[in-house]
């Protein structure tokens, strides 16, 4: 079972491979609507890349008015 | 379609479709890479009418008021059925909206029911206001067994055996009281009547003719004006099909294009830029000579389709891209946000028909509709039948505040008589949007007069609403305002909030105070934060009511402050 410090990592690294930002410049903490530049569609789609890697399916209510990196993956965390 | 000019409500109006096409399909649930759920017609009314009998059976009293909380599904229009069935008033939230502000709505609109989706139920009884509701009976969409519903019905129980009895009203009276925006303190809710709805339909449907097997794919939330029109009233008079889909994924919508064959989407600005987006890299990816085939194809279509739309036509010359569209995709309906005319311009070359138009709740959804005949992007089109459109005091180009009436525009603000009286002048429905009439009858929009604004999802946001998240923050007093308010621009997009801050004497802004601000702009939900703030160092012009003279304040730092002096937050 990973840990939530190591769900946060898998989720920053994959936010930034897919979105092409260096993953220096994410903290757990940061908003990633505005570190990002995405929209709310774009963060769709980057929870779709997340299920693929974790195994998990997550309902978009889940992630609804969810907007930093550390509470998206505790969502992740809580399903695996 | 039905001759809604024979009916006096949406009741009636919805009642005879189920029996002038019982056996064609009229909803499909759909959640991801596989479907759910098909209704007929008879099905649905055969799902509908135990809930309403169950909501007689309860109390429910013709002119009671029921609201839906719920994702884009099928259960939302059985219970608004049911609802008008009933006899009721329908109270449409935005699911998007936190728990608290769901409470507040309900509370504003004084419903006694509400009909929710479990997850969204399960917050609102998280919330800390949640023992001060005072709503008589909540229905809770697919709970799972054994949920503590706290208090709730599942909605698959709350049907009862008798049949229920159809409740008529009259066209004056209130079919649904819809919120335009207003949450934080000034709702504004928007009393809509039966009248509106049935001349809004009749006028917009001979756009968007629905007739058995055309099908409307549903993504934008119902309770907006625009789906409630386009993927309920529309298809259900017309006997089409409204497909549901339960997830907003790009990957997602993209599939059931074809999967279904859809005829008509209504969209959002956000929505029909991702698609954009997502067909830019897919031509850009096409090796160079099929590229240059395909940049040519695009010229002789655009060539060929000013006049008009030929979607026969396109669809042979630029088959490949329309595939991907289903291959019978009548025409794409933005709204609810203004649209960019280079996105707009994009999918016209390829063929895709967009009706770009122009609308607001206070008028019942569509104002004007650009009808493509010829394409005039830079417009957002002419009125819908109907619908007279004036420019109050214009200057010397013309431009002015539109103005408009109808009879889709509503009776009035629920228990805002001074809002009502601002708003709705001697007739004229006053839309705080600045344009100007071209000489070819189209309406070219020009920024708002009033203070707000509008996102690319269709949110409106009123700068003084997001004002309660800052209260308390250590200055002598602040404000919030949509910065083309101050700046006037002309420009109907990028749309900003900004927060002036007026500190005391010689008070820096400091990290703390900063971080403070940041924190609280964090809790907001995305498309509610502020982008930056401003310093002032005069006294916030106040009224004798000690109430902040926007419009002065406004006109005192646009004149003393340039727009580039905003901070980011």
């Amino acid at each position: 079972m990973k840990t939530i410090e190591q769900t946060t990592d898998e989720v920053l690294n994959l936010a930034a491979a897919h979105f092409k930002v260096s993953r220096a410049e994410l903290q757990p903490g940061d908003d990633f609507y505005k570190k990002l530049g995405i929209d709310s569609l774009q963060a769709l789609e980057l929870l779709t890349r997340l299920e693929n890697h974790f195994h998990v399916e997550l309902p978009d209510y889940e992630v609804q008015g969810v907007s930093d990196f550390h509470t998206l993956a505790a969502r992740i965390q809580a399903r695996l | 379609m039905l001759d809604l000019s024979k009916y006096d409500s949406l009741g009636a109006a919805l009642r005879d479709a189920l029996g002038h096409w019982p056996e064609e399909i009229c909803l499909i649930e759909a959640d991801r890479d596989h479907e759910r759920s098909r209704l007929t017609y008879r099905q649905f009314g055969e799902a509908s009418e135990p809930v309403a009998a169950a909501l007689e059976e309860s109390g429910f009293a013709a002119g009671d008021r029921a609201a839906i909380i719920m994702t884009n599904q099928p259960r939302w229009l059985i219970s608004a059925y049911a609802v008008f069935f009933a006899g009721g008033i329908l109270v449409p939230l935005d699911y998007k909206l936190s728990a608290a502000e769901h409470l507040q709505l309900l509370a504003h609109s004084r419903a006694q029911v509400l009909f929710v989706d479990y997850p969204l139920w399960r917050a609102i009884t998280q919330a800390p206001t949640f023992r001060e509701h005072r709503l008589q009976r909540v229905v809770v969409s697919e709970a799972p067994p054994n949920a503590d519903l706290a208090g709730g019905l599942r909605l698959e129980e709350f049907r009862a055996t008798a049949a229920p009895k159809f409740r008529p009203r009259m066209r004056t009276d209130t079919a649904c009281i819809v919120y335009s925006s207003g949450t934080g303190g000034h709702p504004r809710g928007c009393v809509l009547t039966h009248d509106n709805y049935l001349e809004q339909c009749a006028a917009v449907t001979p756009v968007f003719p629905f007739r058995p097997g055309a099908r409307y794919l549903s993504i934008i939330p119902t309770n907006h004006a625009i789906d409630f029109m386009g993927g309920f009233l529309m298809p259900f008079t017309g006997g089409g099909t409204v497909i549901h889909l339960r997830t907003l994924r790009p990957e997602f919508i993209r599939e059931a294009f074809t999967k279904y064959k859809i005829t008509y989407m209504a969209v959002v600005p956000l929505i029909l830029k991702n698609l954009q987006r997502g067909l830019r890299e897919r031509f850009a990816a096409l090796p160079s000579g099929k590229r240059k085939i395909l940049d040519a194809l695009i010229s002789v279509n655009r060539a060929l389709t000013q006049g008009k739309p030929r979607p026969g036509l396109s669809r042979v010359l630029l088959k490949d891209v329309h595939k991907a569209f289903g291959g019978g995709l009548q025409a794409l309906l933005v709204g609810g946000a203004f649209t960019e005319p280079a996105t707009i311009e994009f999918f016209h070359d390829i063929g895709i028909p967009i009706y770009n138009g122009y609308g607001c709740t206070e008028a019942c959804t569509a104002i004007t509709l650009n009808d493509l005949r010829p394409f005039r992007p830079d417009t957002v089109g002419k009125p819908v039948r109907g619908m007279e459109i004036r420019i109050e005091q214009p200057d010397a180009d013309g431009i002015g505040e539109v103005a408009v009436r109808s009879k889709t525009v509503m009776s009035h603000y629920l228990d805002d008589p001074e809002m009502t009286a601002e708003t709705i002048v001697n007739g004229w429905l006053r839309t705080g949007d600045l344009g100007r009439v071209n000489p070819t009858g189209h309406l070219q929009l020009f920024g708002r007069k009033k203070n707000m604004i509008v996102t690319a999802e269709g949110k409106n946001i009123y700068p003084e609403d997001i004002e309660n998240f800052f209260e308390g923050i250590a200055v002598k007093e602040f404000c919030v305002f949509a910065a083309n308010y101050i700046w006037p621009n002309h420009s109907m997009t990028d749309e900003k909030l900004i927060l002036v801050l007026h500190p005391e004497p010689g008070q820096p802004v400091n990290d703390t105070l900063l971080k403070e601000l940041s924190r609280r702009n964090a809790q907001l939900l995305n498309y509610k934060r502020v982008s930056g703030y401003i310093v002032w160092d005069q006294d916030f012009t106040q009224n004798a009511a000690l109430k902040i003279r926007r419009p002065i304040l406004a006109g005192l730092i646009g004149k003393q402050i340039d727009r580039s002096a905003m901070v980011s937050l």
